[in-house]
């Protein structure tokens, strides 16, 4: 069969500078899928928007072409005109983006836009296309398509703008679609189910897919061919039953090596013991009142969290894991002080062990300082924590200095002490941070938290925003400092995988509330709700004997009246946290 | 380039995974800001010239005594509405050094108007250095030298005369001195208003923050020209030059902070969430911290190029009321002032040098706008 796109020795690059991508090489023929793989700026993405012509105005393409067959005649797509590009983008060849909040327009109906492919490609009447739309939304997974052809995107979720971007996409039947990260912006469940959508739709239509992503679970359960991708060339490529089971180029198996994944179910280790606790969070409930859109009606009323007991054990670490509005930041932030829980709740902090406890929740102002000292947060976006304008020297030291703690000479000796810790050369003190990686402003950040000597750290996803390779030498320094320091970690995260190898015990929490609550291995081994099954299961393990199931998915990550009788609760009448074994606790009725 | 009996290609480049987690991701950005803004705004060919335009323009003030050939109010009865007169280096095909040609005034009594004939045969040099009229250089040095100035018997209207015979060259170098001054004392006033309230509303929010806003939005609702020429009247008519001047700046800044503290107040809410912000605020830094350390530096660079973009508005404003007569009034010497004597519109059209101000005015406000803009593409050093 001949390709139906064929990428040769394509090379792009900016101005005058060294070539972004250089000599990049793959095809695709109909019903396969091709990863593409690599981090951050390996250049996945500009090789796949130079298929469909959308590079940015300063690309310049050195050299390479990329044949399609999508028409008759095989033709070179570098080397067409705007306007018949038109007609192939969208119709032959289209694509999935990676922010679905991003990628519809505010101001109009969902329908209207899908609806405009057809309109630009086919002419037919109105009524028609209408029709084909509807069914098209119906196909995705719409549980009404009727209501979400007239629904605006800001009424729609994450998960379902991306089931309309892919709709959108597959409406004309093209024979390509191009996936950038479709599933990256998304919660775990989510992207479960949409992976499988992509997957049902391909088997149905036979098209080829081009799915960008850096997950190697993904890749696993997707894909029939990977190509890997590093600044900018291609690592190794092939078949992605062969590349998955034995990575042949030193890279590949470096990310192999890296990518987290949730451990085989192993020997069961004892409960944390709760004698020595550092933060003690009592019956947590925090409430927002959203101011409503017309003054006469009531103000809308967020329960973010309800009722959360969290107990961190000095020295070790407590990962709280959820999906996106499961209240898990603002548990993180209560914590700090940063917020106060809604009557009835308490924080209480122990400086030292037996010590009278800090009431985090009503602290006087020396007491604040104390405690800030003692307790601080690292922040997930390494990009937005530390401030541009300031010398790295003095983001580090302004703990410190806000402190009025030691002189110059010696906050700059500290702060040298703590570059080293976290793996850093002290020449790059007088440097800013614009010239440096996630990775290492994700160290200069930790190393700003660890400048006061806290006992306690707070980190807030700290690990999201990286590539996997960085990802898991964070991990690697936290693990390092927090034994090295005898520091204790609340680690607050969305992924399972990364939290597995760091916790010292797991809570999940669901909208507001923890769901279930056990050291890892026991979560992992012996799941118990519904819900953290469907996490588990949803995790893409980058297995490809593994695949996802998603019917697990399906039934945990549904409505808390669609789980199984002894988990099952309507409304606010919710079954309490027992204690199935020691120290593994489930919100179930028994 | 390798392939495995599989099929598989792997790319067989020497690939080392050793890195230096010490080396700078990005060593292209590794410069002070100013230093990353200044590098981009280089390449903004327009802003960079209109840059040294008004840099020029700014540093000619202080001297424009020492240019200008003669002083403001210094009439030539001899020559109303003088057209303007070239400075000539070759007499019959010889070279003989910068020159001007003497010219005599003619009343035309049919048509109403001077003429002008220029007598060729007597090239008369240009002086240079010489002494004239006293005035004060740098605003305090009493002297009476200029760089160059006609020789007796000749006159040197570089851009004609007026209606008073007054040199409307030095008049514009002498009117520079208002006009573009007022923007500067404008945006000053405007500033430490707009960033006050601004900043104020942006980080405490709630009641102050709506009452700041009310107010901005009351302000903005008056209209704005009447309500200058209402202060503008209320300025006592026996005050100097200087006190007037002093008095429509302050009126042009203190109607001018509501937009800039608008723009403070916006810029304010997106950096407080920033997450170093938040990381400083938790740390324990008071608000006059976070607001002098982490929020004024990073926005003070949109401040910077939001500022060149109203001092514009400022001239305008200072033109606009100058030349409806509640200005400044004469003796003072600005470029509303000058515009307010060519208000005739036959004497435009028969006189057209009389109305070159305008044009001073379109190349500043251009030379603001271009350089504002600039800097505003400029200061993102994190884009491409």
């Amino acid at each position: 069969m001949e390709p139906l796109i064929e990428v040769k020795n394509l090379t792009i690059g900016f101005g005058t500078a060294e070539p972004t991508i250089e000599d990049v090489n793959f095809s695709i023929k109909m019903g396969e899928t091709l990863a593409l793989v690599g981090e951050s700026g390996s250049g996945k993405t500009l090789s796949c928007r130079a298929i469909l012509g959308i590079l940015p105005n300063t690309a310049k393409i050195h050299s390479g072409e990329i044949i399609s067959n999508t028409g008759k005649t095989p033709q070179n797509l570098l080397e067409l005109n705007e306007k018949l590009f038109r007609k192939i983008r969208g119709d032959c060849i289209s694509m999935i983006f990676q922010e679905p909040m991003r990628s519809l327009s505010p101001l109009h109906k969902v329908g209207h836009q899908v609806a405009e492919v057809l309109e630009l490609h086919r002419s037919c009447p109105k009524k028609k296309i209408k029709k084909e739309v509807i069914a098209q939304f119906e196909r995705v997974g719409f549980p009404d398509p009727k209501r979400a052809y007239n629904s605006y995107p800001f009424e729609m979720s994450g998960g379902m703008l991306q089931r309309a971007m892919i709709a959108m996409a597959m409406i004309a039947k093209p024979d390509l679609l191009i996936a950038d990260e479709p599933t990256t912006a998304l919660d775990v469940t989510t992207q479960a189910q949409v992976l499988g959508l992509i997957n049902d739709l391909q088997k149905e239509t036979g098209m080829a897919v081009i799915l960008v992503t850096h997950d190697l679970g993904v890749v696993a359960n997707m894909a029939t061919k990977v190509v890997v991708m590093n600044k900018g060339r291609v690592m190794e490529s092939g078949n992605a039953k062969d590349i998955l089971s034995a990575p042949a180029h030193p890279y590949t198996q470096k990310l192999f090596a890296a990518a987290p994944a949730i451990p085989e179910a192993s020997e069961i280790v004892p409960a944390v013991p709760h004698d020595d606790l550092i933060l003690d969070l009592k019956n947590i409930t925090k409430t927002y009142h959203a101011r409503s859109s017309t003054p006469w009606k009531p103000a809308a009323v967020i329960q973010a969290v309800r009722g959360v007991d969290l107990q961190l054990t000095r020295g070790k670490t407590l990962a709280v894991v959820g999906e996106s509005g499961s209240g898990k930041s603002t548990c993180a932030r209560i914590a700090l002080g940063a917020e106060l829980p809604d009557e009835g709740g308490d924080v209480h902090f122990f400086t030292e062990p037996k010590a009278t406890p800090l009431n985090v929740t009503a602290l006087s102002r020396t007491e604040r300082y104390d405690f800030q000292k003692q307790a601080q947060m690292v922040f997930q976006d390494p990009y937005s924590s530390l401030s541009p304008r300031m010398q790295i020297i003095d983001t580090l030291i302004e703990p410190l200095s806000i402190h009025n703690i030691g002189t110059k000479s010696e906050r700059i000796d500290r702060a040298k002490d703590v570059l080293k810790l976290v793996g850093l050369d002290s020449s790059i003190l007088r440097r800013y941070p614009h010239a440096f990686s996630g990775g290492q402003r994700q160290r200069l950040s930790i190393a700003r938290a660890l400048i006061m000597s806290p006992k306690l750290l707070v980190c807030d996803e700290p690990t999201s925003a990286l590539d996997v390779s960085v990802q898991d030498q964070i991990l690697d320094l936290l693990e390092e400092i927090r034994d090295a320091q005898q520091l204790s970690y609340l680690f607050i995260s969305h992924d399972l995988a990364v939290v597995s190898r760091i916790a010292d015990e797991v809570a999940v929490m669901r909208q507001g509330r923890i769901v279930e609550q056990a050291p890892p291995c026991t979560l992992f081994a012996n799941p118990k709700h519904p819900y953290t099954k469907a996490l588990i299961a949803a995790q893409p393990e980058p297995d490809i004997n593994r695949p996802i199931n998603l019917d697990l998915v399906a039934l945990g990550a549904g409505k808390p009246s669609s789980w199984a009788d002894n988990f099952r609760f309507e409304g606010d009448d919710v079954p309490p946290l027992q204690e199935l074994e020691p120290g593994h606790m489930v919100r179930c009725h028994v | 380039m390798a392939t495995l009996p599989d099929g598989r290609y792997v790319d067989d480049a020497p690939y080392s995974e050793n890195e230096n987690i010490s080396a700078p991701e990005r060593p292209d950005l590794d410069a002070p800001n100013w230093k990353l803004v200044w590098r981009r705004f280089r390449r903004h060919k327009l802003g960079l010239v209109s840059g040294l335009f008004l840099l020029c323009a700014y540093l000619m003030l202080p001297i424009a005594g020492f240019i200008a050939p003669y002083t403001p109010n210094e009439r030539h009865a001899d020559h109303l509405y003088a057209p303007p007169q070239g400075v000539h280096f070759f007499n019959d095909g010889k070279f003989i050094g910068p020159h001007v040609l003497p010219t005599t005034a003619k009343a035309d009594l049919k048509n109403y108007r001077w003429t002008y004939t220029v007598d060729e045969t007597r090239p008369m040099p240009l002086e240079f250095f010489c002494k004239r009229e006293t005035y004060n250089l740098l605003g305090f040095i009493k002297t009476d030298r200029h760089l160059f100035c006609a020789p007796e018997g000749a006159t040197l209207f570089l851009l004609g005369s007026d209606r008073l015979g007054r040199d409307v060259f030095s008049r514009i170098l002498y009117g520079a001195q208002l006009s573009l001054t007022v923007g500067l004392i404008g945006i000053t006033v405007s500033f430490i208003l707009g960033i006050g309230f601004g900043s104020i509303a942006g980080y405490f929010g709630g009641k102050v923050d709506w009452a700041i806003q009310r107010s901005i939005e009351i302000l903005r609702s008056l209209p704005e020209l009447p309500l200058w020429l209402a202060l503008s009247a209320a300025v006592p008519s026996h005050w100097g030059p200087v006190a007037v001047f002093f008095i429509i700046s302050v009126i042009l800044g203190i109607l001018d902070w509501p937009g800039l503290a608008r723009a403070v107040r916006s810029k304010f809410l997106s950096l407080r969430e920033e997450e170093y912000v938040k990381a400083a605020e938790m740390m324990g830094a008071s608000p006059t911290r976070v607001i002098r350390h982490h929020l004024l530096p990073n926005f003070s660079s949109h401040l910077i190029a939001s500022a060149m973009l109203s001092i514009p508005a400022m001239i305008l404003g200072e033109t606009a009321l100058s030349f409806l007569g509640l200005g400044l009034r004469a003796p003072a010497v600005s470029w509303g002032v000058m515009l307010n004597d060519a208000q005739n519109l036959a004497a435009i059209e028969i006189y057209p040098w009389t109305a070159t101000p305008m044009l001073m005015i379109v190349l500043v406000v251009l030379a603001f706008n271009f350089l504002g803009d600039g800097l505003r593409d400029a200061l993102d050093p994190y884009q491409h």
